[in-house]
């Protein structure tokens, strides 16, 4: 049931285009075409959407990690002033969605300078993941014993040896889930992307496989062509995560 | 200046439609999701051959982009070429224009809407599930409480901080959705069908108003509203501090 729409996605992505104008419209292609997937890798326009959302959801990912694991670190492994109303605000970002803030995020890019870059989108999706990030790496960092650092002081090891050697390789499922999630909401962005990137060049995938259907141009063929390409590395990757989705989502607030 | 935008925004006609839009669906969909997670969840919950292959068509929805979604959805729900109409002509039922009709669009957008909210409601209500322990059951059972009546005053009471965080979650997160409404009601003109945040979106860019510093007051409006929402889930959901 859940997946049957995704089903059809695929199908549609198979038919040759004539196809699509049949009634009583057909389940399954008469003549199977999967070479649409190949017109649409070469496509040149898809190319740069791929590249752009690429870019921006690896760098912003980067970005995310970078600035999540000693944030969270640190607010798991110390108490100070501020620590509760620190917290606080993480969780309070969470809940703003970009697009709640969309408007005023648009005339402050625009005062920049900076509508149709990289630097724009890939700033707005590293701030906003940033505190989901956060959020989840603290459990992660909060369910490791203090003993295993303690052990590693004895044994000589400083505090930021301890940090690389031993927390980050056992918090590595964490970091992962974390950096998996940032990926795939900067990978799935839509409407900021919309605003900032009026430029056709500088699209993302989810604002440019749009304009395979529009008034003029009907070619649903494509549109689920490219959607399903880029559907499915995404799936694979939550797919990967899964073990961690319960614990990580509602981490502290549901147990 | 900064004032008069949000007097200004007592003078717009299509506000009060705009609101009962707004509460219709982020209120029917949140509801509906929750109901359908809650059986979903339990399904889930039991060992049954294939539960991960169910597991993870669920999350194929969640990790889908909602644009690509949507777009989907519109060839289905397309009057000559969409699968559904394909349906209803095979059951002997009349084709519908889905996304074109006044009296079926809202309708339309809150089935793709519970669509998508089921993966994530339906994972945040197993976290609550995976959390009673299983001698709950054993000394309900000994009470003699099965089946419904196990699930009714056992379950569902334990059950209560989980579908409080999934239902503020989702408030939160249908209320801020954007796509789904984007797309499928792209065709009709006027704002007859739009929600708050498509009703920005429209003032600030796409309509001709075009006045990003209403659409701004609006913005306000809407972040005040969602705070609200915030402060009640955090009064209800506080994080436990883990001894440091």
């Amino acid at each position: 049931m859940l997946l049957a729409p995704y089903a059809v996605m695929l199908l549609t992505a198979l038919k040759p285009e004539a196809e699509l104008r049949i009634t009583p419209p057909r389940l399954l292609p008469v003549e199977w075409r999967p070479l649409n997937f190949w017109t649409v890798l070469r496509d040149p326009e898809f190319q740069s959407w791929l590249t752009v959302s690429l870019v921006v959801a690896l760098v912003s990912t980067l970005l995310v990690l970078v600035a999540a694991v000693p944030a969270a670190y640190h607010t798991a492994r110390h108490r100070f002033p501020g620590r509760g109303a620190f917290l606080f605000l993480v969780l309070v970002t969470q809940m703003f969605a970009p697009t709640a803030l969309v408007v005023g995020l648009y005339r402050e890019f625009f005062e920049l300078g900076l509508i149709n870059t990289y630097t724009a989108l890939i700033a707005v999706n590293a701030a906003f993941n940033l505190a989901f990030a956060i959020w989840i790496l603290r459990a992660f960092f909060a369910s490791i014993p203090r003993e295993i650092e303690e052990a590693a002081a004895v044994d000589g090891c400083g505090p930021a040896g301890a940090l690389f050697r031993i927390i980050l390789p056992v918090a590595l499922p964490g970091i992962v889930t974390a950096g998996i999630f940032a990926f795939i909401a900067a990978w799935n962005e839509y409407i900021i992307a919309l605003t900032l990137m009026t430029d056709t060049s500088m699209r993302p995938l989810t604002v440019g496989i749009t304009s395979y259907v529009t008034a003029y141009v009907q070619h649903w063929d494509l549109l689920f062509a490219a959607s399903t390409i880029a559907i499915v590395p995404v799936v694979v990757l939550f797919a990967l995560i899964e073990p961690y989705l319960v614990g990580g989502l509602t981490a502290g607030s549901v147990k | 200046m900064g004032l008069r935008n949000y007097g200004r925004l007592l003078e717009l006609e299509a506000l009060p439609t705009v609101i009962g839009n707004t509460v219709i669906w982020v209120a029917v969909v949140v509801a509906v999701t929750i109901i359908i997670s809650l059986p979903l969840a339990q399904l889930l919950n039991e060992s049954f051959p294939g539960r991960r292959l169910v597991r993870w068509a669920l999350i194929v929805p969640w990790a889908a982009s909602l644009i690509m979604t949507s777009k989907l959805f519109v060839w289905i729900y397309d009057y000559y070429f969409g699968l559904l109409n394909r349906a209803m002509t095979a059951a002997g039922l009349a084709p519908v224009d889905w996304l074109g009709d006044d009296r079926t669009v809202m309708g339309a957008m809150i089935a793709v809407g519970v669509f998508v909210s089921l993966p994530f409601t339906t994972y945040v209500l197993l976290a609550g599930l995976q959390t009673i322990p299983g001698e709950v059951y054993e000394a309900a059972r000994v009470d003699g409480a099965r089946g419904w009546r196990a699930y009714r005053w056992v379950t569902l009471p334990l059950l209560r901080p989980a579908l409080l965080v999934a239902a503020v979650l989702n408030l939160i997160y249908v209320f801020n959705s954007f796509p789904i409404v984007w797309t499928l009601n792209d065709r009709n003109p006027g704002f007859a069908h739009d929600t708050m945040i498509t009703f920005m979106y429209k003032i600030a860019f796409k309509s001709a108003l075009r006045d990003v510093g209403l659409a701004a007051a609006l913005g306000v409006v809407n972040v005040l509203l969602i705070l609200v929402a915030v402060v009640a889930y955090l009064r209800v959901a506080r994080p436990r501090e883990e001894p440091v």
